[in-house]
């Protein structure tokens, strides 16, 4: 399948995201999002890490071009966990106060 | 290489302090002791008489300047410990997590000074402020503390999203993470849109470099944050973690800014007046005085972004003195400021009467922020103005910065005002006598940085 579809695909995946943070209100789906993002970013790398393997594949066959991309969506996936504990211990905490997880009740203490 | 295994083992040992000291007095000293530690550690390093050599294949460059940042961070976040230990220890019930945490930043910092490429630039990001999430929500039965947060967590996963795609496409375009993304070739021949890509990443990674150091237009996170984080913890926040995020980025944009082109000086140009107008014209109509310091932390940084409009020898020496005398100064007002029960400008009201050392001390740190001669702020504000002189950017463009800096006088005075001219009983903490001496040492390092700001830039060079 030629890469482009890859990057369509991983853009739209992305721009789900995005717009999912900008407009919902419920704090665990808004970090949901956030996972999506991530993880369309991980797609991604690893779609160019086999495009830029095979590209090389051609002059060298014992070639390890390509192998950070997919090293790099390890160190990802490792600091989304560390994220995800952090994130979640937040909005327990937030729900042990406010009995919401909406992030509107938060604004409307302001002031 | 030091300052990183340092940290990060000092990080585990002060998590452990809390298990075996059992007063919170005794874990500060563990803590001061730890940071001497490091900063030895990393000072050693800088004249090679003791440094620790592990092969990272690349991934990690150690040169001067980058391990003198770091020492600068170390030195500020020891001051920092110095000053407001005590006011740690009532942040909330775990003292010694809260070191830990504060070690764990400075990991963080260590490896933006030194990284090498975008994986060892998103994992210092990330060690650096996934400890601070946790920091501003340490006040856990405070509304506004878990407000400021979940905001700030929410925003940070999402400029993190942000920077990874934005490495995503660098790569796809360029088949490395190396740093200098000119350099490396595009491996695959077969992409015909290889340097859209290219320049869709580093504008994504502009943007969510934007969103750590909180430049305008993507600052809308840092009010919020600032005010709503135990005051001990903006202070760090807005010093030490915001220092090494400008380093990451100038280290980052330093080789990549000249792809491109001309674009870069529009886009610095239209970042900074967005982030001097924001910062400093929003600053003066606040009513609490933290809130305050956190639009003057924007409005700062507005000038801290001159160094990536001209990046030459002046705009290095111009950063390195702008973290001098940025931390000193903000770290001591907001020592001063965690003092006063009553964080609006009434609450300062006649503090030179009760208190007049600590009134005189944070009169220089806030003619310092200001930039009036005589203290660390002007020279900073005169080197990052004269290197944009000197690199030939357009003039007009320090004509508004001057008047901006004019504009900050107002507000920075607006305290002094109220501490000096006006009649009032503030009620403060305990305020010990050392905290006295610490303070009044403080304020006659950023003037003494003030006169001869030679003493950090001759160290640089040394």
């Amino acid at each position: 399948m030629p890469i482009q579809y890859y990057i369509y695909f991983c853009l739209a995946l992305f721009s789900i995201g995005i717009i999912g943070v900008l407009t919902r209100k419920n704090a665990i789906i808004v970090f949901m999002c956030v996972e999506l993002m991530l993880n369309a970013v991980n797609l991604l790398l690893v779609a160019f890490s086999k495009m830029h393997h095979g590209a090389a594949l051609a002059g060298n066959p014992a070639t390890t071009v390509g192998i950070d991309g997919q090293l790099f969506v390890f160190f990802i996936m490792v600091v989304a966990a560390a994220e995800v504990s952090v994130g979640l211990a937040i909005i327990v905490m937030m729900y042990r106060n406010t009995h919401s997880v909406d992030i509107n009740f938060l604004n409307r203490l302001k002031n | 290489m030091n300052a990183i295994i340092f940290s990060a083992v000092l990080g585990v040992v002060m998590m452990f302090s809390g298990i075996i000291l059992r007063s919170k007095s005794a874990v500060t000293t563990t803590a001061i002791v730890s940071l001497l530690v490091l900063l030895l550690a990393n000072i050693f390093n800088i004249y090679d008489v003791f440094s620790i050599h592990i092969d990272t294949r690349g991934l990690l460059h150690f040169n001067k300047f980058g391990l003198f940042f770091n020492t600068i961070l170390i030195a500020a976040t020891l001051i920092f410990v110095l000053l407001s230990g005590k006011d740690i220890e009532k942040a909330g019930a775990n003292v010694s997590d809260y070191y830990a945490l504060i070690f764990f930043v400075l990991c963080g910092t260590s490896i933006l000074t030194s990284f090498n490429g975008l994986l060892m630039l998103f994992l210092g990001i990330e060690i650096m402020t996934i400890p601070l999430y946790i920091l501003t929500g340490a006040d856990k039965r405070n509304l506004k503390s878990n407000e400021a947060s979940l905001k700030y967590f929410l925003m940070g996963c999402f400029s993190t999203g942000i920077m990874l795609m934005g490495i995503a496409l660098v790569y796809g375009a360029t088949g490395s993470f190396s740093l200098n993304v000119a350099a490396s070739s595009p491996a695959s021949a077969g992409m015909p849109v290889s340097s859209f890509l290219q320049m869709a990443g580093l504008i994504l990674l502009f943007v969510s470099m934007c969103f750590k150091v909180s430049a305008a237009p993507f600052h809308f996170w840092t009010p919020d944050v600032y005010d709503g984080a135990p005051s001990v913890f903006t202070s760090f926040m807005a010093t030490i973690v915001k220092a090494g995020g400008f380093f990451a980025f100038l280290n980052l944009f330093e080789s990549n800014a000249q792809l491109l082109g001309a674009t870069w000086k529009l886009l610095m140009s239209f970042v900074i007046i967005a982030t001097l107008l924001i910062g400093n014209i929003t600053a003066v109509f606040q009513q609490s005085i933290k809130r305050m310091m956190a639009y003057s932390s924007i409005a700062q940084a507005g000038f801290m972004l001159f160094a990536l409009y001209s990046f030459n020898d002046m705009a290095k020496e111009g950063i390195l003195l702008y973290a001098v005398a940025y931390c000193l100064a903000t770290i001591g007002f907001f020592s001063v400021l965690i003092k006063v029960k009553d964080y609006t400008f009434d609450g300062f009201n006649g503090l030179a009467k009760t208190q007049p050392v600590i009134a005189f001390s944070a009169t220089v740190f806030l003619m310092s922020l200001a930039g009036i001669p005589l203290t660390a702020g002007f020279f900073a504000k005169y080197y990052m103005l004269a290197s944009v002189v000197k690199s030939g950017g357009s003039l007009w463009i320090v004509v508004v910065a001057v008047l901006f800096a004019a504009i900050s006088v107002y507000y920075y005075f607006k305290v002094i005002q109220a501490m000096y001219f006006k009649e009032g009983q503030p009620e403060t903490h305990e305020i010990t006598g050392r905290f006295k001496t610490g303070l009044v040492l403080v304020a006659a390092a950023v003037i003494l940085v003030g006169v001869l700001p030679s003493i950090v830039l001759n160290w640089f060079y040394f």
